[in-house]
């Protein structure tokens, strides 16, 4: 049975090294759940689906340094999208003017009726081809794909006109939560004359970027069927299985052979989906890392602190522990004795730390638009900083136990 | 006497090599976590321009009214830039000392050279007041005047970069350079100049850019040429006409404004020309809703767009975190060595030494301490600084440097909060009542 007011008595003689630990828990507790939730809620981000099959597919920016007239660039990327199907690392090519993780885009207010005044919902435009869907490897799970007939072509600052659209399987739930989307009427460009039926609705489709005020706008897209004459276009294009580092080198050159008025950017004008990925979630992997490094280097010294301190103890107190340990006590008992004081001080110190760590959760909620802390992250920080008290304690506790109870009679 | 504290400080920390190291390095891993996070902070809080920032003003008109703003906006903010329509009108009332209309362009320049490709630079189409407003620094010519916005002339002021590429860096003032196929005369060319945040077109920045301002072009002239707007364009309503000219025609927002306002009554005549403006849009019917216009500073502008990303004052919060619980360690730790020494403190103070020696004695270990966690704190901060673009956005992570005063800063931090942890481990050693340690022996 294990004596606890005789260890709660002799805290009192060193109440301040006692405190300082507590508090010392408390502080590591605190910051701790606190990263461990920012790190589970941006590595929950990063594993996050985007719907496109990310091998092989890689991505061209190419801006006309002409800029001519609309009708030209229309002839122009026609043809850029031939070469650059005809080559033989590539699978298939297709224009665009954003992608999924893009980082930023021609959004719109989708409308179910034309003279609607709020808005239904926000979502990603996405001009494509027939190929589109091909490239991007994004599987339909209702309707059918854009025919080559259906492709037009517009100018930017045009009204979105397309008698038929495509739509990502989230946005679909939402504008028709009762029922399926296929073949209704909805309107992406709030001009009561320019109706869109719905032809088709792809699995899970990713938008451009990631807004923090409407998540749920995070998997609505909307795929227009046309080339959009802007003052460059994206073509995406899907490398044949294991040739991508060659079709990245083919379709550059293509695009140049093809007309050299263009301007593809050394540094990021050519980009592998992978690349897209990392750039898009860089900060919140960045985040992620930087509270792990936090965590495991307040951890760490917060461990060291426990050993050094519980040692001083132990050699402060030889003398009565020798004492002890001559009055009949067995070194089971002084391993106890250091062992249970310790998850003392650790219970106190983490019933503090829980208290400041959701308030501290609670403060950067109104601060940072955070969300709340779950409890089940203070429980499991409760029980990893007893565990690591315990832990740290143990060398110095196993140390005290062997002390012999000769130590009881030496004066020093 | 202090070289003698020194001596025993230094006897002292070589008696618990262990320990010591310990508290070395957990001030060295606090103070650079803080030193690291603080360095990107401060880059990006940082005021672009403090010795004007307080006489340049956002103008901010309503014209969107309460229905334009999203469902869950509860203030009553309006919008953050201007349509074409008001920022004219504030170009021609021209009620500020100096002001800019200006929007972002990223126009394709041609070299002369044909055998090189054809570059894509960015820019702002801007007034000439724009120039000596913001106190952009020229290595050669200067900015245009009011005659070349009004009679739109093709006149351009490159950067000192684009000046290297199109010209070799010498002096390009005078000579021609072709923008979207139209020839321009350069009238001037920029000395360095990055300010970081980019307080004048927040909007479209969001703040931070890692490219450079290459090319600037009169507004006006721009505008008659139909050079599109490269920056974020924000509609409440759909443009009822197509094209560049059906965004001008509309209220959408895409168009950057600063105004140099010099004194507060400048200021207030201001605001109150703004208010009687928006008065007269709602008289005219244009505004069914009353004037609800903002003129706020640029520090005031910077903090209301919230510029500063949320996840660097997480990061600093954190990280001085970090350094506190260091700090609680070191002072655990500290105790636990002093109260161990009570038999020494007891001689010396036998001996006649009073409290204030007992003090200058271990807070001068202290310090030591503090010192030599700060040394291996600077080396960790250098790493630091030199792994944020590891962890950061670009943009960012580049703005993040080392110099002197951080490395004043992250040594001066160390040692006296290293110091301030002693405090209480040196108070607990002065009160050792020496007849007690001497008897106990």
């Amino acid at each position: 049975m294990i004596q606890i007011k005789p260890i709660l008595a002799a805290m009192r003689h060193h109440k301040a090294g006692t405190v300082l630990i507590a508090l010392q828990i408390a502080l590591t507790l605190a910051i701790v759940c606190n990263a461990l939730f920012i790190i589970q809620q941006r590595t929950a981000r990063l594993s996050r689906p985007s719907g496109v099959e990310e091998s092989n597919l890689f991505v061209i920016r190419s801006d006309w340094a002409d800029k001519s007239d609309p009708q030209h660039t229309d002839i122009q990327m026609q043809a850029d999208l031939l070469a650059l199907r005809q080559l033989g690392s590539v699978q298939d090519a297709s224009p665009t003017n954003s992608f999924p993780l893009r980082g930023g885009g021609w959004d719109n207010f989708i409308k179910l009726a034309p003279d609607q005044v709020k808005m239904t919902t926000d979502a990603a435009i996405y001009f494509a081809d027939e190929h589109s869907l091909a490239t991007l490897g994004t599987k339909l799970i209702a309707g059918r794909n854009f025919t080559a007939s259906e492709i037009g072509s517009q100018k930017p600052r045009d009204r979105l006109s397309s008698a038929q659209v495509i739509i990502s399987k989230d946005l679909a739930q939402r504008l028709f939560p009762a029922g399926s989307a296929l073949g209704k009427t909805i309107y992406v460009s709030a001009d009561a004359n320019k109706p869109s039926t719905v032809i088709g609705i792809t699995d899970t489709l990713q938008a451009h970027m990631q807004s923090r005020r409407t998540p749920d706008y995070a998997y609505n897209a909307v795929l227009i069927p046309a080339r959009l004459l802007d003052d460059g276009t994206v073509y995406l294009v899907r490398a044949k299985p294991g040739q991508l580092a060659a079709a990245m080198h083919d379709a550059t050159k293509a695009l140049y052979a093809q007309s050299r008025m263009r301007i593809i950017d050394r540094k990021d004008g050519v980009m592998t989906f992978a690349q897209v990925r990392q750039r898009f979630y860089k900060s919140d992997l960045g985040m992620a890392i930087l509270m792990g490094i936090i965590s495991v280097v307040l951890l760490a010294i917060t461990a060291a602190g426990i050993v050094g301190l519980t040692s001083f103890w132990v050699g402060q107190r030889r003398k009565q522990i020798g004492v002890r340990r001559a009055l009949g006590a067995t070194r089971g008992d002084i391993l106890n004795y250091f062992l249970t004081e310790n998850l003392l001080i650790g219970i106190g110190g983490v019933l503090a730390g829980a208290v400041l760590a959701i308030g501290i959760n609670l403060w950067m909620v109104t601060q940072f638009e955070m969300a709340r802390l779950s409890l089940a992250y203070v429980a499991v920080g409760v029980v990893a900083l007893l565990l690591l008290g315990q832990g740290a304690v143990l060398a110095p506790a196993l140390r005290a136990s062997h002390v012999s109870p000769v130590e009881a009679t030496r004066s020093v | 006497m202090f070289s003698y504290y020194l001596e025993l400080a230094l006897r002292s920390l070589k008696r618990s090599p262990g320990l010591t190291a310990l508290m070395v390095l957990a001030i060295g891993f606090g103070v650079a976590a803080s030193m690291t996070t603080w360095s990107v902070f401060r880059a990006v809080s940082g005021d672009p321009i403090p010795w004007k920032s307080s006489k340049l003003f956002v103008p901010q008109i309503d014209m969107w009214g309460p229905k334009g703003r999203g469902p869950d906006s509860a203030d009553n903010e309006p919008p953050n830039a201007m349509d074409y329509t008001d920022a004219m009108a504030l170009m021609h009332a021209h009620r500020a000392k100096l002001q800019s209309a200006m929007y972002q362009i990223s126009p394709s320049v041609v070299p002369a050279d044909a055998s090189k490709h054809p570059i894509n630079v960015s820019g702002h189409a801007v007034y000439g007041e724009f120039f000596p407003m913001l106190d952009v620094p020229f290595l050669y010519g200067s900015g245009w005047n009011a005659d070349d916005d009004t009679q739109r002339a093709a006149v351009a002021v490159i950067s000192g970069k684009l000046n290297d590429k199109l010209f070799g860096g010498v002096n390009s003032v005078g000579r021609t350079l072709s923008i979207e196929g139209k020839d321009y005369r350069v009238v001037g060319v920029l000395g360095h100049w990055n300010p970081q945040p980019r307080f004048y077109d927040v909007v479209n920045t969001g703040g931070f850019s890692i490219g450079v301002e290459d090319v600037f072009v009169p507004f006006e002239r721009a505008i008659a040429m139909g050079m599109p707007n490269d920056g974020n364009t924000n509609c409440s309503e759909i443009p009822s006409e197509s094209g560049f000219v059906g965004l001008q025609r509309s209220s959408c927002i895409w168009i950057a404004y600063m105004a140099q306002l010099d004194d507060a009554a400048a200021v207030s005549g201001y605001r109150s020309w703004l208010d009687g403006y928006a008065k007269d849009q709602q008289t005219a019917g244009r505004f069914g809703w009353a004037p609800n216009n903002r003129l706020r500073d640029v520090p005031a502008f910077l903090d209301q767009q919230k510029v500063v990303p949320s996840d660097t004052k997480v990061s600093l919060l954190v990280a001085l975190g970090l350094l506190i619980v260091c700090l609680v360690n070191t002072a655990g730790l500290l105790l636990a060595k002093f109260l161990r020494r009570s038999s020494e403190i007891g001689v010396r103070r036998a001996l006649g030494a009073p409290r204030l020696a007992i003090y200058a004695q271990f807070l001068t270990e202290a310090g030591m301490i503090g010192l030599a966690g700060g040394v291996l704190g600077l080396l960790l901060t250098g790493v630091g600084v030199a792994s944020v673009s590891w962890v950061l956005p670009k943009d960012i992570a580049s703005l993040a440097r080392l110099d002197f005063s951080l490395l004043t800063l992250t040594l001066l931090v160390a040692v006296v909060a290293t110091t301030l942890a002693g405090l209480y481990p040196t108070f607990r050693a002065s009160r050792v009542q020496p007849a007690w340690q001497l008897k106990s022996n």
